[in-house]
């Protein structure tokens, strides 16, 4: 049968779209001018530029520092949460779930906004160990939801099987649990740290003096620094973005076939 | 054993529980009670009680910046529904092999830097960038239209990070969607477009709600977008809750702002709770049955 072309055409479009604004910064990051109006040359002088700044490197520490302790901190407490839903079905996890599932569609700039009011309240230096509390808590939503969402094709007769055959609750754990969510952690804990690493509003409004993370240093870039070395930093991060995004897939197609 | 079960339960769920009463339940009340209580000459918040920020709230300037920040994110919601369905439609009907390229390809710009994504456009609609000179040079704007600091540039940019959160809910319905009901209706009489909206889209409107409340909200507590594309004419409500914040650093006038944003994301979420309670209680499959 004949299909429409329409949907086809607008998919192409929708792809342009998302790339042209991208390829176009790729591109000028390596533009000998200062304001990439018009192409000057090829030149690797922004890289070399950014190399320099002490700023920049700081920030990042910064920022992989809080998105290394948030993901640990985060990933055990969504894995108990997400554990806790799906075993026991009472009216306590019926609250439990509403409390994990609506910091998702709260605007982050709800949650930023309401955090430093009660950091300010309760009179807590805002800082790095502010921004750690903050991500923490929008990353254990996510990676609870991910976790449940593997445990729900989980056979749990598996663990009663163990438990028959002399396995104590610790050893149940560690020798069957673990391995079989270990793929949902890891996709959780994926998550959580390319959150972590990307977020700039919550971390905006709960970060103190000395605490600037890189993506808070890029919008004092997009406001008040030069485009052109900026263009070659947000290149940087795209090659990781992209290097990320193909490993996962890759990852999650290898285990599809495997199964 | 009921009770060792009990004590069981509470272990595993008292972490959680705890951590996020005291960092987003307390948080979102005290939002509220600060509205009433008077800053402090340092930035932080007085003691006592005063209803002087309520009525500071009636700023003649806030109906304004209100009604644009809800006319903005509902155009870019509708617009994003409008690229997501056809394309979503598109993804699932391609085979496999392209199917995951495609995804692929969909969720590296979800994945990619917000800020980056952001940054990407001011240089695009810069008075020096590719899209000015292109429209300069087809005749289309004058040399000192400028496109950036604009509504519609915050409308454009908006439509643009939101995209991939509209299209990802619109696939996954859209791939497991029996596509053989679209050749029923069709060999029963339906055109592409009949077919396209009485099978279809009654067939993936859950995901259809999803797509609305992941674009919507978002956009509701703007504060990036309009501060780096727009201008004074384009601030949205997000973007008053942070002056407040940073530059006045007035936190109870902010969070009485923010009481009042929080209210208005209650809004959608409450009519899609409703709205799909409504469909499923009615007969909301209806349209598909009568087909088949």
């Amino acid at each position: 049968m004949k299909r429409s072309r329409f949907p086809m055409a607008v998919t192409a479009s929708v792809l342009v779209f998302f790339y042209l604004p991208i390829a176009v910064l790729v591109v000028n990051s390596f533009n000998a001018s200062v304001y990439g109006g018009r192409w000057e040359g090829f030149s690797l002088r922004w890289y070399a530029k950014l190399a320099g700044q002490r700023e920049i490197l700081h920030a990042l520490e910064n920022t992989l520092l809080i998105a290394v302790s948030a993901t640990l901190v985060s990933c055990a407490l969504g894995t108990l949460a997400a554990f806790a839903l799906h075993r026991y079905r009472s009216a306590l996890q019926r609250w439990h779930f509403t409390l994990i599932y609506t910091p998702l569609v709260v605007p982050e700039i709800l949650m930023g906004m309401s955090l430093l009011l009660t950091f300010v309240a309760a009179g807590v230096r805002l800082g790095l160990f502010t921004i750690f509390l903050a991500h923490v808590t929008f990353c254990i939503s996510y990676v609870a939801m991910v976790v449940l969402a593997r445990l729900q094709d989980f056979d749990f007769s598996v663990i009663e099987a163990a438990q028959d055959l002399g396995a104590n609750a610790w050893v149940t754990a560690r020798r069957v649990l673990a391995p079989m969510l270990a793929p949902g952690i890891a996709s959780g804990a994926l998550l959580a740290l390319t959150l972590s690493i990307d977020d700039f509003v919550i971390s905006f409004f709960v970060a103190g003096p000395g605490s600037t993370t890189l993506p808070i240093r890029i919008y004092s870039m997009i406001k008040f620094g030069s485009p052109a070395m900026l263009n070659a930093l947000s290149t940087l991060l795209l090659v990781v973005t992209f290097t990320l995004v193909w490993t996962s897939q890759h990852l999650i197609t290898k285990g599809e076939q495997a199964k | 054993m009921t009770g060792g079960r009990k004590n069981g339960e509470w272990a595993v769920t008292a972490p959680t529980f705890v951590w996020l009463t005291l960092l987003f339940v307390i948080p979102t009340f005290l939002v509220f009670t600060i509205v009433f209580k008077p800053s402090d000459p340092y930035g932080g918040i007085g003691s006592g009680w005063t209803l002087r920020t309520l009525f500071s709230l009636g700023n003649p300037n806030y109906p304004a910046i209100l009604w644009r920040t809800a006319w903005l994110s509902a155009l870019t919601t509708a617009l994003c529904l409008a690229l997501a369905v056809p394309t979503g439609y598109c993804m699932a009907r391609t085979d496999r092999r392209f199917r995951n390229t495609l995804l692929l390809l969909v969720i590296i710009p979800f994945m990619t830097s917000f800020l980056v994504r952001i940054f990407a456009w001011k240089v695009l609609l810069h008075p020096e960038g590719l899209i000015k000179r292109g429209l300069v040079l087809l005749g289309l704007a004058h040399s000192d239209t400028s496109l950036l600091y604009t509504p519609g540039a915050v409308l454009l940019v908006m439509v643009y990070t939101s995209l991939p959160f509209a299209i990802l809910p619109v696939f996954a319905a859209a791939e497991k969607f029996d596509f053989h009901l679209i050749e029923a209706a069709r060999d029963l009489g339906a055109t592409h477009a009949g077919a396209f909206f009485r099978v279809f889209i009654p067939g993936i409107s859950r995901a259809l709600f999803t797509s609305v409340l992941v674009v919507l909200i978002p956009c509701l507590g703007s504060y990036v977008i309009p501060d780096v594309v727009g201008g004074p004419n384009s601030e949205m409500l997000g973007n008053k809750i942070a002056q407040r914040t940073f530059s006045d650093r007035n936190l109870p006038h902010a969070s009485g702002l923010s009481a009042i944003l929080t209210l208005a994301v209650l809004i959608p979420m409450v009519w899609v709770v409703l709205s799909q309670r409504k469909r499923e209680t009615g007969g909301g499959g209806s349209i598909l049955k009568d087909i088949v």
